[in-house]
């Protein structure tokens, strides 16, 4: 079944050289120190282990001794269950509605994907200026309102963090939840209208269970996602503000690699990212196989 | 199944425009404040940038005291290269591993499923202290500061790109190929020649992925991008608000300058965006 062509082994070697050197030396290589690094002794980002850490596991006691983290983890927590919950819960329901409407279905699949071309950074600002508490556009309602000012970054600030994420990543989920409802046949539904199904039945026994396989994906994609956020609550947030109130696990690993100084210690929290993403999407593919329709 | 009732429809645009009205208020609101005096930003709002409102004060400010258009230069050659070698490195490797039989295809195949589990958290530091030692990171020369920043973007993008071209490619027919060989072209000419043609449309969505992804990438370029004359338009902007505090009219345009390219780019490729960024993230 080979081709003439692929006989002839010599260009493999060219084809494939290149970008598995790349792989190799950036993913493979660097992902097998990090697990070294998380049992060494580093001080400063560049630096060279300096020796083994006494206890060779001290930096995973640390990890559970540390209130910081601790924070971290329950704020990720809560990231992970707000983006299952709102985002693919709310592209859930603009999805249905979107896909019984006659007109502009393409208008709206444009308009919420939007937001996730752009950058963190910048929206990371334009929330900032939304939220703030001196004359910003949200407090510039309230007044108009006749209601005081709220500090929404110091008394919301995990609100304030979440709502931006979860806002920006609702038409991504949308569009794939959009891309299986079409996939799901009219006839099924024509022969579920004679039967007599009512809008409501035929979401309910028709839709949901065909799209049952879709929303596994974005579950576990939206669960995966969460542990990999940096970008926008970093800008909103630096440096875990107000006091220690809003770390994430990525945010802290960067302060404590870049900031502290302390490699060894981010090495080890990255490591756990890595080890709590495995066991999550683990988790969330056999709760949802269980129910299997 | 389209609804019958025009109430249930009525009730049904009005709460998708809702949303609708949430994704593209906070940027119209934003685009008009940039062209206001920074000070009404925080009085009113929501006036329109007319008449006396009216000033390009935010934008000369822009260029001149942030230097956004240095910015901007270096997050398309940083980005554009990124772009470039992913389109060429993982065409040629899914080339190959979609075309070709050979011993140790099966362990190929799985270094790349499993590197797709790696996130950038756990392989950055190695990386910054590997190219630290080859005198690329931290060198304090902006070139090379730039070069290190797009080399870890592109192995991250790579497996994933491969993923996609392999399967496009697998899925065309042999035909062309094997009449282009008889004529006397050898497997690197059939590459450009028939593959990247006919490929086209996977090929668009592998750079567009691999291109934007690379320009919103925080995380990399925080650490290897560290003086003013390095930064790229998104690290620029992460430092905006310990530079400049409370400049919110500088704010606003910056945030502009990088919304209105995107946008005007969004709404011509706009197919292959949400296709490249859907695929993309199932990279995960």
């Amino acid at each position: 079944m080979e081709s003439m062509i692929y006989k002839k082994k010599g260009p493999l070697f060219l084809f494939l050289v290149p970008a598995f050197v790349f792989i190799i030396v950036y993913l493979f290589y660097p992902f097998i120190v990090n697990i070294i690094n998380s049992f060494s002794v580093i001080q400063g980002l560049g630096n060279l282990p300096a020796g083994v850490n006494a206890p060779w596991y001290q930096n995973y006691v640390r990890l559970f001794q540390d209130q910081k983290f601790k924070t971290a983890l329950v704020n990720t927590l809560w990231m992970l269950a707000g983006t299952v919950v709102f985002q693919v819960g709310l592209a859930l329901l603009l999805s249905l509605m979107v896909d019984n409407i006659r007109k502009g279905a393409q208008f709206y699949r444009t308009v919420y994907f939007f937001p996730i071309v752009i950058s963190a950074a910048a929206l990371g600002l334009l929330f900032n200026m939304m939220f703030m508490m001196q004359g910003g556009m949200i407090n510039q309602v309230l007044a108009g309102l006749g209601t005081k000012a709220v500090n929404w970054k110091e008394k919301f600030s995990i609100q304030t963090m979440l709502i931006p994420v979860m806002w920006q990543y609702v038409g991504f989920y949308f569009v794939i939840i959009v891309t299986g409802l079409n996939n799901i046949s009219e006839d099924i539904y024509e022969a579920a209208k004679i039967d007599g199904a009512d809008g409501i039945k035929r979401v309910r026994y028709i839709t949901l269970p065909l799209l049952f396989n879709v929303l596994c994906t974005c579950v576990t994609l939206s669960v995966t996602g969460a542990l990999k956020v940096f970008d926008l609550p970093w800008i909103m947030f630096p440096n875990g503000m107000p006091v220690d109130s809003t770390w994430l696990t990525g945010t802290y690993m960067y302060y404590s690699t870049f900031n502290l100084g302390d490699v060894d210690y981010g090495s080890a929290i990255a490591v756990f990212i890595v080890a709590l993403g495995v066991i999550i999407a683990r988790l969330a593919n056999t709760l949802l196989k269980e129910k299997d329709y | 199944m389209k609804g019958k009732f025009s109430i249930s429809q009525t009730i049904m645009y009005i709460l998708l425009s809702l949303w609708a009205l949430t994704t593209l208020f906070p940027f119209v609101w934003v685009v008009n404040n940039s062209f206001k005096p920074r000070n009404l930003i925080i009085t009113d709002t929501f006036a329109p940038a007319a008449g006396d409102k009216f000033t390009m004060a935010n934008y000369t400010l822009a260029f001149k005291r942030i230097n956004i258009g240095g910015a901007y230069l270096r997050s398309l050659i940083v980005s554009v290269s990124v772009m470039a070698a992913v389109v060429l490195l993982a065409g040629l490797a899914a080339y190959a591993l979609a075309r070709y039989q050979f011993k140790g295809r099966a362990l190929l195949d799985s270094l790349i499923v499993a590197s797709m589990m790696f996130p950038v958290f756990c392989t950055i530091i190695p990386v910054f202290t590997m190219q630290k030692s080859w005198g690329i990171a931290s060198s304090g020369h902006a070139g090379l500061s730039l070069l290190s920043t797009a080399l870890p973007q592109i192995a991250g993008n790579l497996t994933f790109a491969i993923i996609i071209l392999r399967g496009y490619i697998r899925g065309l027919p042999i035909d062309l190929e094997e009449s282009a060989y008889l004529e006397g072209c050898s497997a690197i000419q059939i590459f450009f020649k028939i593959i990247v043609p006919i490929a086209k449309p996977s090929f668009a969505t592998v750079a567009i992925f691999s291109f934007l992804w690379s320009y919103n990438d925080l995380f990399t370029q925080m650490f290897f991008l560290r003086s003013k004359a390095e930064f790229t338009i998104t690290r620029l902007l992460n430092e905006l608000t310990s530079m400049e505090g409370t400049n919110y009219g500088l704010m606003a345009a910056a945030v502009t300058l990088v919304v209105i390219p995107v946008l005007i780019v969004y709404i011509f490729l706009q197919k292959y965006i949400i296709k490249g960024m859907t695929a993309g993230a199932l990279k995960g």
